[in-house]
């Protein structure tokens, strides 16, 4: 290995912390992400710790409200939400349109930064004491009477939107502007028709989300009404606005998963994935219509019966793209040449879990239903099926998949499938139990409950550990991997696009030559051999 | 030598702006009951299309560009009408 | 001396380069009107729940120097529209100009604004500080005010950012401008004119209503 990559081109600290290479600026995020998401998973360990038996015996009702809200409001906003786009997204969107970086590196970097103190000014919240008004900050309980540090946590929130703005800019326009010769729309990989329609929700959303926590610290701080009833404020008002973020940021939350699984299954099914352009419509229609269904999450909250019916029927409505990629998925695996690497055993629990989350989704959908469901472990186990067994199974089988191309090496195929295999079980052990708690009435967000609950709760906190085990293993394996793996020839996998064209890890100007790409993606032979895209 | 000299659209557009300012103020002295609120705004909107169209050179760009310019709209269309739709049917 | 290079490497052309930066500050201003935008949604629905209430808050207000402003806001967006027209190398003296002259302006505006807040401040009209007015319609009134507050606050502050991206791009453009003194121009004037938008909107909204019932 004499040539260069961009790991080896400089490995001075300066070198990585002033980088505008998006390949490194990947990193970064990624090492800021694993922090985040072991604090998320820290409190919620102690949450179901808390959980095992019906009394309180760890912690207070209080510090209770500060855990649930501290999982909440890392794992959405410093974890789920720069999951993907900004490790695997920032890595790969380069490299899969043939492109030298992304269209605006530099702030590409600023968004990096930005993002880093908004954590620190979410993490100095929690160190200081903590914030618990749940992660959806509803007034007048955190303008008016919450003793915590609602404001700067809401600051923290409030900073990282906008490197999730800049980051949303940048792919948009790299998509539009940086694509090789001859990658023309309908031949990019599904990945980035997600990323594009994610970063389309990022754009749009996530300033209303600015403004709404703004107001919210304006009314707190200056203790002037804005959503206070008392003096003519509207309370409901934060909640359509807050909603009107919230509820494309849970899109935010999966249509990266979804363009994942495309490239897995597709690769280890060694098929072109079936219906691609309804494939690829169907996430700019989720993106779409998920902007006009947030009142769902207000059906018992006061809003008209009319805005309930609207949102309740579009509700069903963004179901049908989200169902057409869940048939086309397994369409693409019939007749394939199925291969159960590891990727792929990550690929096959994501349709498995997603569609659990989805159906559900649609119960949730009802009126009628909702309202007995409201505020159970009912929709805890909905939306954790959606986030946890969708978007984080899929960056687990995104980062397999890719690993070898980013670290350019290989890792313990043995103990990556028994990872995967645990991670299957312990989440569904985990989140199975609570359908079952809130279809029989347990309320979410207490740290008590009546002692006829206890044998779900028991099985949850159980799934638990053995989830929690199973996501500190690829800490390990892939850790060793990184340093000490076998070398990754440039194509481990045989796939055909233009990310594994170049060498593994790439050079830091990404390809030797100017890629011109000549084909669809996703093509492959009788003998199910890979047909490079620009060959 | 010409070449510092403004283009007439410029201008033109300027003092555009400038008449459309002094009508709309004098006519929200003018009773017209709703009305009133419906010509500031329209006023508004083509002033806003003005600055747009010229300032920002809208008029010289692609469909692209024109996409990326009601995209921000469009979106804001779509909080008001589905937030109003709440507040206004109320019972 | 190695000499820089003109656009950076993922790009293949100046023109390529130029039409990426705009798009992108096309969506960032996509990005700004949905900020805006919250705070309309919010300024409508309490119109909607206090009609009378936003009239006489208006009224409060002070439309010879909103009127001022808006004019002067409108001025300044055609000197930076005039200084992108013309910019090259010849004409780098007047651009300066035009540029200077355009921040003034801004400058002009947050003056005015101030001595406007200052005004309400007097007249008690600013909630959270001091707010007195005789019922019926103090709820709705500050309402109004509080919207008024956070809304034009927010403006003043896009309109600092502006003012400080035009000062810098007068003075490093000042002598030897390049095509990327132009680009960096092109894209703080859509910045200057999008403020200048927001500001004709909140103009007719915070100004304009009530007038003519009195």
């Amino acid at each position: 290995m004499s040539e260069k990559n961009y790991l080896t081109t400089d490995y001075t600290l300066r070198s990585w912390l002033l980088t505008t290479d998006h390949k490194r600026i990947a990193i970064l995020y990624f090492a800021s992400l694993i922090f985040f998401f072991f604090i998320g998973g820290a409190a919620a360990t102690a949450i179901r710790i808390e959980l095992a038996t019906p009394q309180a015996d760890l912690v207070s009702s209080d510090i209770y409200n500060r855990l649930f809200t501290m999982h909440g409001i890392i794992m959405v906003w410093f974890f789920l939400i720069p999951s993907i786009p900004n490790t695997l997204g920032n890595f790969m969107v380069p490299l899969m349109i043939g492109a030298r970086d992304l269209a605006f590196p530099r702030l590409n970097l600023m968004s990096w930064y930005i993002f880093m103190l908004g954590g620190c000014t979410a993490l100095f919240a929690i160190l200081a004491g903590g914030i618990d008004t749940g992660w959806t900050f509803y007034t007048p309980f955190s303008s008016l009477y919450s003793n915590s540090y609602v404001i700067v946590a809401a600051a923290g929130v409030f900073i990282a939107g906008f490197s999730s703005i800049l980051t949303g800019l940048n792919f948009i326009v790299t998509i539009h502007r940086l694509r090789a010769p001859g990658l023309t729309w309908y031949r990019l990989p599904l990945f980035l028709w997600s990323l594009y329609a994610t970063s389309v929700i990022l754009v749009l959303a996530t300033p209303v989300l600015a403004i709404t926590l703004l107001l919210m610290a304006t009314e707190r701080f200056f203790g002037v009404g804005i959503f206070d009833p008392r003096i003519g404020g509207d309370p409901l008002l934060f909640q359509h606005l807050f909603w009107f973020y919230s509820h494309p940021a849970v899109y935010i939350m999966i249509l990266p998963g979804m363009g994942v699984i495309n490239e897995l299954i597709s690769c280890f099914s060694r098929k072109p994935v079936f219906g691609y352009k309804f494939v690829a419509w169907a996430s700019l229609a989720i993106a779409g219509v998920g902007f006009l269904v947030w009142g769902h999450h207000m059906f018992v909250s006061g809003q008209s019966l009319i805005a309930s019916l609207v949102f309740s029927f579009t509700s069903f409505i963004v179901a049908v793209p989200s169902a057409i990629k869940v048939f086309n998925w397994t369409a693409t695996l019939h007749k394939g040449s199925l291969r159960f690497d590891a990727p792929m055993l990550y690929a096959l629990a994501f349709i498995g879990l997603f569609t659990i989350g989805g159906l559900t989704g649609l119960f949730l959908a009802c009126l009628a239903f909702d309202v007995h469901a409201t505020d159970t472990y009912f929709v805890v186990a909905h939306f954790h099926y959606i986030m946890v067994g969708g978007m984080v199974t899929a960056y687990f089988g995104g980062l397999h998949y890719w690993w070898p191309k980013i670290t350019g090496r290989l890792y313990s195929e043995y103990w990556a499938r028994t990872a995967a295999i645990l991670i299957f079980f312990g989440f569904n052990l985990t989140f199975f139990p609570q359908f079952i708690l809130g279809a029989e009435g347990m309320p979410r967000r207490y740290h008590v409950y009546p002692p006829e609950f206890q044998v779900w709760n028991v099985l949850s906190s159980g799934g638990a550990v053995i989830l929690a085990v199973a996501y500190l293993m690829p800490l390990v394996y892939l850790g060793y991997s990184a340093f000490f793996g076998a070398r990754a020839p440039a194509n481990p996998w045989n796939a055909p696009g233009l990310e594994w064209q170049t060498s593994s890890p790439p050079p830091e100007e990404n390809f030797a030559t100017q890629p011109v790409v000549t084909r669809e993606p996703y093509q492959y032979n009788e003998a199910f051999e890979a047909e490079p895209q620009n060959a | 030598m010409t070449q510092w000299r403004p283009p007439l659209a410029l201008v033109g557009a300027w003092l555009g702006l400038l008449a459309l300012l002094a009508l709309t103020v004098a006519l929200a002295y003018v009773p017209l009951g709703a009305g009133n609120a419906v010509v500031a705004m329209s006023i508004g909107t083509v002033k806003a299309a003005l600055v747009a169209a010229i300032f920002m050179e809208l008029r010289h760009r692609n469909g692209l560009t024109l996409v990326f310019a009601g995209a921000g709209l469009f979106w804001l269309g779509i909080l008001l009408w589905l937030g109003l739709m709440d507040f206004v049917t109320r019972t | 001396m190695p000499e820089p290079p003109v656009f950076a490497s993922q790009y293949v052309s100046i023109p390529h380069r130029d039409h990426s930066a705009e798009l992108g500050m096309w969506v960032f201003i996509a990005t700004e009107i949905l900020l805006f935008g919250g705070l309309i949604l919010a300024y409508f629905v309490y119109r909607h729940a206090f009609p009378q209430a936003f009239a006489e808050g208006s009224q409060h207000t002070d439309i010879l120097i909103g009127t001022i402003n808006t004019a002067v806001l409108l001025t300044s967006s055609f000197l930076v529209a005039w200084a992108v027209e013309i910019f090259s190398a010849a004409t780098a003296k007047i651009v300066t100009w035009l540029l200077v002259g355009a921040a003034c302006l801004g400058l002009a505006f947050i003056a005015l604004k101030g001595i406007e807040y200052r005004k309400e401040y007097h007249e008690h009209l600013i909630p959270g500080i001091d707010f007195q007015l005789a019922r019926p319609l103090a709820n709705g009134v500050q309402l109004f005010f509080v919207f008024y507050l956070i809304a034009t606050a927010i403006h003043a502050v896009h309109m600092l950012i502006g003012i400080c991206l035009l000062l810098t791009l007068a003075i490093i453009s000042r002598r030897a401008p390049t095509t990327r003194h132009h680009t960096a121009l092109h894209s703080a004037a859509l910045y200057w004119h999008f403020v200048d938008v927001v500001w004709i909107f909140l103009f007719a909204l915070i100004y304009l209503p009530g007038r003519a019932a009195s």
